[in-house]
């Protein structure tokens, strides 16, 4: 995520956002492949919610996260607007290909990383470990996910169903 | 010399090495075959010459000192014996630090040739360590002429290395014959037009001289004192390995007997490429299923009998991809027979290693991620297995343990089996031990095959002092997942105070399996079809679940029934026809119980994500004809839950 930001003055970051419910989040260009219209979901049974399904992405597959669970957003039916963005995150030193599901995909944009503020301490549903930062804009509070640390708790989450 | 040349001297100096080891192993079966000491100095001679020629100048020395041991049992002169194969053994280890240019701050290398020096010493006939190759003087001085020939030189000969090894032989006034030199404008640069002529004063035989030769294309004349002119022309018996850098393996004609190349052109590619190629045929797989679904959806004939005849030419492009991808069990048996060799002589147990079927073929994935876990049981039934000598003895066993590794078909299966005549494993050690892990309960009641199993849970060691070998509580446990993630099966069947046997069962290949696909509430899976092994209706009566033990009686057997519909919390209840796929993992059998039989396919295994690893109901998702993901049932695992359902039945019983 570090190799686009490092070229731009300082401490400029370019994200794309994107809402989940009434909640925007931002996604680092750097770390996106491509916005797909929703594509077919198989269903993953004994999976855990949060990705609870894989799609083919041109002949691969990669599983669809819902990262609306990680930070308690209730789910909202599919609509036109819905996206997939096709991010690549590191996960034990490795990259892996992951799908997200955004109930709308807003704007590309860019963000001081100096105006980027800390989770306040209380008073936050929002696990800790699973927020960057976030920034405070006109339309409302942005929040920039920790990817690596989201995916990093499923993939040692086992199955829900033991069957 | 450029990266390609070096890349082909590594390959193939890797080849030779291995080779060396095969022969020295087979040396230490039967010490008193001259063909295998032959070979061994041969593969030694050519890892000699062309490490020289690529500048490993210290291995080229290294090697020299272990084939003028080696040319002392060649010429009867040392006989061969443990001690020796084992330093010989070492010492070819020292080859693979020389090419990966390890240094070697210890002076282990100098101690090793030392030690083999001495050894090889220690038997001949007081002839002693000298370096000396051929050391049969026959006190008549000798003459010899040389030039090469053809296009020795293009080839890599090296005439100073030539001269420098005649010199070691005793040459002296070695001189260059320039008689045949043309003029500058007229000389082929490639070609060598100067020859040497040298006196070996105390006189030198032809064998000895044939040897410095054995790989170039020589004329030479060795003339005694006042003898006759001998004058005749040497051809290579084997062209110097980088000569042709994608031509056959420079293999020696009669080191592997049988096994070797049956005459047949073969060629060397990079196992990359293949994986490429076998990416692609797999893509084209994928899109041949389309396109037959397009077809068929057309119902215009001229379009089906196309898309017929390009699924049929996939098909075969399928089969033979993957063909070349097998690789015989023998290519990993070099390391297992050198393991036991090693284990034998650690822990003094004399071990017969015996290896069946060794021709026996699997995917290059396969066997590459099959080693380390055999490796393993190896070291298990050489450590654990086999009793010490005086307890064979004791128990009336030839002081020899004897092990074997079998390979064999099996339908679309490769079967291993490594079995030991020890022991055997203790049960009421194991039920002890499986209690205090808190495995089992205290009353639980297994049978013989669930009590072996037990040995192959996580955290289960048998033994009961942890030895320098093996028997830290981590292993098989180990190798069970990674057979399974092979989707592979292993069983272990024991008989106290006769030995153990450890059977894996192993796809053929990884890549594209035959799979069945079926319907369960509307979603799609597929089975591999290598398990399955029959379908059945599920008769009415059996539609709705009846309490803990669900079975279906089939030919007299009971099969533990697996409902899908539950264990995917599916939405829906089940419809009025239902269809139970029996498969099987091993000997375990589970009926998966799924609403309709689509068909068969040819399937693309992709792997699951990471993401995913804690759902072990899916070995993998394949892309079906329409272009959606059907996930791939993990047979082991129902089996497992399929086993679960028998358990609780033995205990309602």
């Amino acid at each position: 995520m570090t190799n686009i930001v490092e070229l731009k003055p300082a401490a400029l970051m370019t994200v794309v956002t994107m809402r989940l419910g009434r909640q925007m989040l931002a996604i680092p260009a750097s770390a996106l492949r491509e916005i797909l219209d929703p594509l077919p979901v198989t269903r993953v049974p004994t999976a855990d919610r949060s990705v609870s399904g894989v799609i083919n992405v041109r002949g691969a597959v990669v599983p669809l996260a819902e990262l609306r669970f990680a930070f308690g957003i209730p789910e909202e039916p599919r609509t036109d607007a819905s996206k997939m963005l096709v991010v690549e995150v590191e996960l034990a030193d490795e990259p892996m290909i992951v799908a997200i599901s955004a109930d709308a995909v807003l704007e590309v944009t860019e963000l001081d990383r100096a105006t980027m503020e800390a989770l306040p301490p209380k008073g936050s549903s929002w696990p800790h470990a699973f927020v960057q930062g976030v920034f405070r804009t006109k339309k409302g509070l942005l929040l920039l996910p920790n990817l690596s640390n989201i995916f990093a708790s499923l993939a040692s989450a086992s199955g829900t169903a033991a069957a | 010399m450029d990266d390609d040349m070096m890349a082909v001297f590594r390959q193939e100096a890797t080849d030779l090495i291995e080779s060396l080891e095969r022969g020295l192993l087979d040396l230490s079966d039967q010490p008193g075959d001259r063909d295998l000491i032959n070979a061994v100095f041969r593969d030694l001679h050519t890892i000699k010459g062309s490490g020289a020629m690529f500048g490993f100048a210290d291995m080229a020395a290294f090697v020299h000192a272990f084939e003028s041991a080696f040319d002392l049992l060649r010429s009867g002169q040392a006989a061969v014996t443990p001690d020796i194969i084992r330093l010989a053994l070492e010492a070819r280890d020292e080859i693979i630090g020389f090419l990966s240019e390890q240094a070697d701050p210890d002076g282990r290398r100098a101690a090793i040739l030392a030690a083999l020096e001495a050894a090889v010493g220690a038997t001949g006939n007081a002839v002693g360590t000298a370096p000396l190759p051929e050391a049969a003087p026959t006190g008549q001085a000798h003459r010899l002429w040389f030039r090469l020939t053809g296009n020795a030189l293009a080839l890599g000969a090296r005439p100073d290395l030539l001269l420098a090894e005649l010199r070691e032989l005793g040459a002296t006034d070695i001189r260059a014959d320039l008689s045949e030199v043309p003029a500058l404008d007229a000389l082929d640069p490639e070609v060598c037009m100067i020859g040497w002529s040298m006196d070996f004063p105390n006189g030198i035989t032809r064998d000895a001289i044939d040897n410095v030769f054995l790989f170039n294309d020589v004329d030479l004349r060795l003339e005694a004192p006042q003898a006759a002119v001998d004058r005749v022309p040497v051809a290579a018996s084997d062209p110097v390995p980088v000569a042709e850098p994608v031509s056959a393996p420079a293999r020696k004609p009669s080191e592997e007997g049988p096994q070797a190349d049956k005459g047949g052109a073969t060629m060397r590619v990079a196992a990359e490429r293949l994986d490429h190629l076998m990416d692609r045929v797999g893509e084209l797989v994928i899109a041949d299923a389309r396109l037959l679904q397009l077809a068929q959806q057309s119902r215009d004939p001229a379009l089906m009998a196309a898309a017929e005849e390009i699924s049929r030419l996939a098909a075969g492009l399928r089969d033979t991809t993957m063909r070349i991808r097998m690789v015989p069990v023998r290519s990993m048996i070099g390391r297992f027979r050198r393991l036991i060799h090693g284990l034998s002589e650690t822990i003094g147990k004399p071990v017969s290693f015996i290896v069946r079927g060794e021709e026996t073929e699997l995917d290059k994935t396969v066997i590459e991620q099959l080693a380390d876990p055999i490796v393993h049981m190896l070291r298990n039934s050489v450590d654990h297995g086999l009793e010490s000598p005086a307890d064979r003895a004791a128990a009336g066993k030839p002081a020899e343990g004897r092990i074997m590794l079998e390979a064999e078909y099996s339908g679309a299966e490769v079967v291993i089996r490594i079995s030991d005549d020890g022991r055997g494993l203790n049960r009421d050690r194991i039920r002890a031990k499986a209690i205090a892990n808190g495995l089992i309960g205290a009353d639980t009641i297994l049978t013989e095959s669930a009590m072996n199993a037990l040995i192959l849970e996580p955290g289960f060691s048998t033994a009961e002092s942890i030895t320098e070998i093996s028997g830290r509580g981590v292993g098989m446990d180990v190798v069970k997942k990674t057979i399974e993630g092979l989707r592979g099966s292993i069983e272990v069947q024991s008989v106290e105070g006769r030995g153990t046997t450890f059977t894996l069962r192993l796809p053929l290949t990884l890549a594209i399996i035959e799979g069945l696909l079926v319907e369960v509430a509307g979603e799609r899976f597929s089975i591999p079809l290598a398990a399955v092994q029959e379908i059945v209706e599920l008769p009415a009566d059996r539609i709705e679940e009846d309490g803990s033990s669900d079975f279906l009686d089939v030919r007299d057997r009971l099969v533990p029934l697996v409902r899908l519909r539950r264990m995917f919390s599916s939405p829906g209840a089940p419809g009025e026809f239902q269809t139970v796929v029996i498969v099987r993992a091993g000997e375990t059998r589970a009926g998966a119980v799924v609403d309709r039989i689509i068909g068969t396919n040819q399937i693309v295994i992709k792997q699951m994500s990471r993401l995913h690893s804690g759902v072990r109901a899916f070995s993998g998702a394949t892309i079906l004809g329409d272009g959606t993901v059907a996930l791939i049932l993990d047979v082991p695992h129902l089996a497992g839950v399929g086993q679960g359902v028998e358990d609780r039945r033995g205990v309602a019983a």
